[in-house]
């Protein structure tokens, strides 16, 4: 058992740390970036895809560098560090997710390849109106005629819908079942209305009218590869809220240290110190929780990966919501500015709660099969 | 990163599992199960049946017993020991003076108190918190003043816990008062049969009588039984509570009392949703903070220890608490009946669970309060 990075990971960090960390440890430059459309830097997307990042999770054969979970996470975690506005998460592990566990080898060679060059960004189309976090489509239904296929219905909200080159679409199949399809971000009778969300980036309600459609690869009921895959993203995702939460403790204790109130600095004042201790305590309950599951996540076992994925959520949602929280308390004013960062870091830490599935979500998860088991145990 | 234990740390867990669950008395562990007091014949027999086999002082040094484990480990073996509700060993003689005399005492102190330390034939009691000298530990008042080589003790200790079962007490007394007051402090140990030493018990909100004051009038103690230097105490006394935190976040004892309710509440648990998301959320915590025990321990591998192992005290202890609190709340009415012996209608579990609630509150007081653990964080960790 252990908890540490090997060298080859340490320097993976250093490495994502110096271009993610260089380009956004400047707040203002990030508060410019998610200001101008589409709401990140496409030449910092050029420059992580020269570093081999926006190929890590593929196959050697279809493009990518066949890295693990643990290799992932780093990403994740510096980018939460800085919240660069990038759309790793989304592009990278989730819609290239997709279309590495479902795509045909030619699909897979032409898309990931392109998506690890940096050449063509995904965006995953999968939530729908008035739904939660599930992992089945049926607001958008798929149907076929002389071998082609159509596409009928909205998704929203689509984080990069407008901008992304391909959508990758979850739809409900004439048979029953979620099947997958890419979409041409050019194709006929496809809208893309973009807005802005709270974290500085982009979703686009995306509606479909009889638009052509590709299967990825055969056509099926992929809904145990999605929810796999979203269980991929939501541990990447508490990868990043943990580098965001760092960073939100980090910017609240220099704070106590050097702002002053009735003549001396707020760190004299015990009740704040304490309240700085229990983010502390929370921040490390989580780390432990995430660290966790990005190994069990190596393990490729997929059941173990859905309960790990269910119970870092948990822990993760709970911890960003309580460092967040005392983060722009203990700032006052300050705080709640946008062009101070520990706000915007709450903004994120708040969309990544809510992309995948909050705490309560997962405690119900939890909650439905708690008689299986006797206790939870980590070493098996 | 790896998450699996290696062969032979599953092998040597798989043989904790084996000595707790068939060698240890099963009418003690049945007793622990139960959430009953043990009596003190249960408590020595119990130590020194893992004395017995090399078990009960792991983390000594090895000429003293010691085994030289990883710290992985013994945090196996602690997991072990209370997943198979075997009581730990008495910490005041383990992890406590113990590691105290391997490290700082004369060699004829090591040789007169090592072994039967090990082997609970001397229970040892901690003499340490005063009325006034609670968190605040160096303004303690006790003295201790010289007569030819002997000392003379006067003054009172409180909060004694199990002080009626002490052959010999621990204490900390003001030798010096003239300078800095964490100076003036030197270690004694005192036979506490001594003319002069009086014990009285103080009783709990759960009625029982587990922590008692110790007074001293004119105590005699020979000059022999100082541990260390004169007004070298309160650096002996920070390497001792140092080691009184480590292991206070019962993790595995805590994980199995959650299960135990979950198991005897089952219906209830199933039937209320509000009920089965409080034992789901505290076994999600439970979990984390297991995991962050396992971090400390994978990492503390002879280095400096880990930032995180300030975590451990103070919500092991929150946790402990919470469990604890669940438990009283399932047995809902029952937990009334705590004065009503065998022939209750109700289960002992049900009868058990206030006082144990109300019991527990101390966890989160003593052996630095969680308030100090925080102080900790905050100053040492956080800079603030
Ligand atoms: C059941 C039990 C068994 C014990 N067994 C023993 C024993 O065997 N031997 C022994 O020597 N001692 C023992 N103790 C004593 C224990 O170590 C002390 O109770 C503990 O150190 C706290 O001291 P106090 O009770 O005087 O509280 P105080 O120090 O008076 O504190 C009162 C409250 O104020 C808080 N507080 C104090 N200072 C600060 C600060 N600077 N900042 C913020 N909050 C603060 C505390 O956390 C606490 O909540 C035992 C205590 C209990 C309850």
């Amino acid at each position: 058992m252990d908890f540490t990075y090997d060298d080859e990971q340490v320097a993976l960090r250093d490495a994502v740390r110096g271009l993610v960390g260089k380009t956004y440890s400047d707040h203002e430059h990030r508060r410019q970036t998610v200001n101008d459309e589409p709401g990140f830097d496409e030449k910092q997307w050029a420059r992580m895809a020269e570093m081999g990042i926006l190929g890590l999770p593929f196959a050697e054969a279809d493009g990518g560098v066949g890295a693990g979970p643990v290799e992932i996470g780093i990403v994740a975690q510096e980018m939460g560090r800085v919240i660069a506005p990038e759309p790793f998460l989304t592009c990278v592990v989730l819609a290239g997710g997709l279309v590495s566990a479902a795509g045909s080898a030619e699909q897979r060679e032409e898309i990931l390849g392109a998506v690890a060059e940096g050449e063509r960004v995904l965006a995953l189309a999968h939530d729908e109106p008035g739904r939660g976090w599930v992992s089945t489509a049926s607001a958008v239904t798929a149907a076929e005629q002389g071998g082609t296929w159509t596409l009928e219905g909205v998704k929203e909200p689509v984080v990069q819908g407008a901008r992304a080159d391909t959508l990758v679409v979850t739809a409900a199949l004439p048979d029953g079942g979620t099947g997958l399809f890419l979409v041409d971000g050019d194709a006929a009778d496809l809208r893309r209305d973009s807005y802005r969300t709270y974290d500085g980036g982009r979703a686009a309600k995306v509606t479909f009218s009889g638009t052509a459609a590709t299967p990825l690869g055969e056509v099926a009921d992929r809904e145990a590869t999605v929810a796999t895959i979203l269980d991929v993203g939501r541990i990447t995702a508490a990868n990043e809220a943990l580098g965001s939460m760092e960073t939100a403790l980090r910017l609240t204790t220099d704070y106590l240290k050097s702002r002053k109130q009735f003549g001396v600095t707020l760190n004299t004042f015990q009740a704040l110190t304490f309240r700085a201790a229990d983010m502390y305590v929370s921040l490390e309950l989580a780390s432990s929780m995430v660290q966790w599951a990005t190994m069990v996540l190596m393990s490729g076992d997929a059941e173990a990966a859905s309960d790990a994925a269910r119970r870092t959520a948990l822990q993760v949602s709970r911890a960003a919501r309580h460092v967040g929280q005392e983060a722009i308390q203990l700032h006052g004013g300050i705080g709640v500015t946008a062009e101070y960062a520990v706000g915007n870091h709450v903004a994120r830490l708040t969309a990544l709660d809510h992309l995948l599935g909050d705490g309560t979500h997962h405690l119900g998860g939890l909650v439905s099969r708690i008689g299986d088991h006797e206790g939870v145990d980590p070493l098996r | 990163m790896q998450l699996e234990l290696s062969e032979e740390d599953r092998a040597f867990r798989e043989e904790m599992r084996d000595f707790f669950t068939t060698k240890v008395p099963e009418e003690i562990r049945d007793a622990v199960k139960d959430g009953q007091e043990l009596s003190k014949e249960q408590i020595v027999a119990s130590q020194q049946a893992l004395n017995a086999a090399g078990l009960a002082v792991p983390h000594w040094p090895e000429q003293y017993g010691g085994r030289g484990w990883s710290d992985l480990r013994r945090h196996l073996w602690n997991e072990e020991m209370q997943r198979a509700f075997v009581p730990a060993p008495l910490a005041f003689n383990t992890s406590m003076i113990g590691p105290v005399l391997a490290q700082f005492g004369s060699e004829e102190l090591k040789e007169r108190f090592m072994a039967p330390t090990a082997n609970l034939d001397v229970w040892w009691s901690q003499g340490f918190s005063e009325p006034d000298a609670g968190s605040d530990l160096a303004s303690l008042r006790t003295t201790a003043v010289r007569d030819g080589d002997d000392w003379i003790v006067n003054g009172q200790k409180t909060w004694t816990t199990l002080g009626q079962y002490g052959d010999w007490i621990f204490t900390l007394v003001r030798t010096n008062p003239d300078v800095k007051k964490q100076a003036g402090i030197s270690m004694l140990l005192i036979d506490m049969t001594s003319p002069g030493l009086e014990v009285r018990p103080i009783e709990l909100i759960d009625g029982g009588h587990e922590v008692n004051e110790v007074w001293f009038s004119d105590v005699r103690v020979p000059g022999a039984n100082l541990v260390g230097e004169v007004d070298g105490g309160w650096t002996i006394a920070k390497f001792l509570l140092g080691n009184e935190r480590v292991g206070v976040a019962p993790v595995a004892a805590t994980k199995r009392n959650l299960a135990l309710a979950k198991d005897r509440y089952a219906e209830r648990v199933a039937a209320d949703p509000l009920l089965a998301a409080r034992v789901a959320e505290l076994e999600n915590e439970l979990l984390a903070l297991e995991l962050t025990a396992l971090r400390v321990v994978a990492h503390s591998e002879g280095g400096e220890p880990h930032p995180a192992s300030s975590v451990l005290k103070l919500k092991g202890t929150e946790l402990q608490q919470a469990v604890s609190e669940l438990a009283v709340d399932l047995a809902g009415p029952a937990s009334l009946a705590s004065g009503a012996d065998d022939g209750s209608a109700l289960p002992g579990f049900a009868r058990r669970a206030t006082p144990t609630y109300l019991n527990l509150r101390k966890a989160s007081i003593y052996g630095g309060s969680n308030e100090v653990q925080r102080q900790i964080i905050s100053k040492t960790i956080l800079g603030l």
